[in-house]
């Protein structure tokens, strides 16, 4: 079996009493505390991010995963057509679905079902974004709103105006339903 | 009973109770609190963070664009929420604990640590001829001629604390570290109290106060380059000096349970030691105890070694500026009784961030070798120099 014999370091004295370890651990210790001081008072700090001052907000990728919300798409249509497939695959059970049906006379009657009540409870959600993976209509996507903060857990519960308000428009991507594929 | 009321000395009593109450409840209390606080802020920027700095006095509400803030930074309040905090937390008791000594041992690591206080001199005289008053007062609860005995015969009691903690606490964590902190507290104590040897035969005098006027006149032990500490024999003595403060200052960190030597309660093995089961404002006398330990330990180690109260080169100032900021007994000014308590803080206060940042700097000691470094090194250096201390004492005789 080949071996490494590893040599001990020749240590000086002042390193086997373990003095200029000492003495330059409190050098690098005191470089960083004047360091940081002094970005300190200039009340800008390199690593940590003063958050509700500053925020990240600009710089979060394309991918992040916010609130999820609701979209209607370039007609003003709500996208979703009440199929549940989010309810069901929702894994902490946060979103409550009512299906209503799309009465006879509205312009939209072919699509048939749209929910009548929607419901996330945000104290449940997890961010996974399994809702909008299943979603086969594109209608529930993950926004970048993250700082969902309310005073009652019924303020926590986003109804159906609410999702729809944080949503907004989405164009395109889904086009089944227009007069014109 | 005439002659028992007779024999009170009631402007002593009046005047010592204001001492006490101005050291413990206006300095020492807070300087705790304060302490944490930097604590927290140092090594916060050791670490590259920037601590607790939101915790301010709310002046915004009042109209006012900022916070106080001093050097920039904020968060001064911080000590008064974690009291409140400490306050407001539920008082656990486990059900498997000894009550009584449950209870005690918060207390008895406490009540040590500020008994202690009672012989610093935290100053000089205070002149308040001004106010009425005749005699200048000695700035020192009890002006005891023994001053550092009583010291470290108070402050070893501090370890009944700890151990009765770890017992009463049942659970392994709190018992390993009470056995740890009695076998280290008691291994300390004896390189302490031999390392202070070579100061007092210097000094000769066992009265801090009057250790402090010694080197307010003849220059500081560390420092001595004015009045009669310009000589041949103080710059001679200045070597076992050197070796008596550096064992002194390290004992001085495992007695106090700091970093390098805070076996008693390293996180990484014993959860958080003999306070494991501790709770709320119990915890926090823990806490409390801990940093007024430093505190005093603090203040022995300038009184001994950095002249107490004394300003540097004060003879030497006030030649120079006509002022007085030297001591003399009995007619020392106002305002210079006044420097003087605040330059015994500010050195206090570098004391203690000292402390901090050596606790921020080296990683911990490993059991044997704490026991190693105190029993085979630094109780033999310091018996050695006080030998050395009276061989050169006798070589080059102190004028």
């Amino acid at each position: 079996m080949p071996t490494i014999v590893v040599q001990r370091p020749k240590l000086a004295w002042h390193e086997k009493i373990f003095l200029s370890g000492f003495l330059n651990g409190m050098r690098i210790t005191l470089g960083h505390a004047i360091r940081t001081f002094k970005t300190l008072r200039g009340s800008k700090t390199v690593v940590t991010m003063q958050y509700p001052e500053q925020k990240w907000d600009e710089s979060l990728p394309e991918h992040y995963r916010g609130a999820p919300t609701l979209v209607t798409d370039e007609h003003g249509r709500e996208r979703c057509v009440s199929c549940q497939l989010c309810e069901f695959i929702c894994p902490p059970k946060a979103i409550k679905i009512i299906p209503g049906e799309i009465p006879s006379d509205d312009p939209w009657a072919k699509v048939e079902k749209r929910p009548r009540e929607f419901e996330i409870d945000m104290i449940r959600c997890i961010y996974c974004g399994m809702c909008e993976e299943v979603c086969p209509e594109q209608a529930i996507f993950l926004r970048k709103d993250y700082a969902i903060t309310g005073t009652s857990r019924a303020e926590m519960v986003h109804d159906k105006e609410k999702l729809y308000d944080i949503g907004g428009v989405r164009t395109g991507l889904v086009n089944k339903w227009n007069d014109l594929k | 009973m005439q002659s028992i009321l007779a024999s009170f000395d009631l402007p002593l009593l009046i005047a010592s109770l204001i001492k006490i109450v101005f050291l413990v409840f206006l300095v020492i209390l807070p300087m705790v609190a304060y302490s944490v606080y930097a604590e927290r802020r140092v090594s916060a920027i050791i670490q590259d963070r920037v601590g607790p700095n939101r915790t301010g006095i709310p002046l915004t509400l009042l109209g006012f664009k900022k916070d106080i803030q001093i050097f920039g930074i904020g968060g001064l309040l911080q000590p008064m929420a974690d009291g409140l905090k400490f306050i407001l937390k539920e008082d656990f008791t486990p059900r498997s604990v000894n009550t009584f000594y449950y209870w005690l041992a918060p207390c008895l690591t406490m009540v040590p640590a500020l008994m202690t206080a009672a012989v610093m001199p935290f100053g000089s005289e205070l002149d308040l001829s001004w106010a009425g008053l005749g005699a200048p007062f000695k700035m020192v609860i009890a002006d005891l001629n023994v001053g550092p005995l009583y010291m470290f015969a108070i402050s070893s009691l501090g370890v009944y604390g700890i151990v009765l903690a770890g017992w009463a606490s049942n659970s392994k964590y709190p018992f390993l570290g009470g056995v740890r902190a009695s076998a280290q507290m008691i291994s300390y104590e004896i390189s302490l109290g031999l390392s202070i040897i070579p100061a007092i035969m210097i000094f000769g005098e066992l009265n801090l106060g009057k250790m402090s006027a010694y080197q307010d006149a003849n220059g500081w032990l560390l420092l001595p380059l004015w009045g009669d500490g310009l000589s041949w024999s103080r710059l001679v003595l200045l070597v076992p000096i050197v070796i008596s403060f550096v064992v002194f200052s390290i004992s001085l960190f495992a007695e106090t349970n700091r970093t390098p030597f805070d076996l008693p309660e390293c996180e990484t093995e014993l959860v958080a030691g003999y306070h494991t089961e501790y709770s709320s404002m119990k915890f926090a006398l823990f806490f409390l105890g801990e940093y007024a330990a430093m505190i005093i330990g603090s203040g022995l180690a300038v009184t001994l070694f950095f002249g107490g109260w004394s300003i540097p080169f004060g003879p030497w100032l006030s030649e120079w500026t006509g002022l007085q900021f030297h001591y003399e007994a009995g007619n020392t000014p106002f305002y210079t009784g006044l420097l003087h308590i605040g330059t015994f803080f500010a050195k206090i206060v570098g004391c203690i961030i000292f402390f901090v940042w050596v606790r921020w700097t080296l990683p911990r000691f490993r059991f044997d070798q704490l026991m190693k470094l105190g029993w085979l090194v630094f109780f033999e250096v310091a018996l050695l120099n006080v030998f050395l201390t009276a061989l050169l004492l006798w070589l080059v005789p102190l004028k």
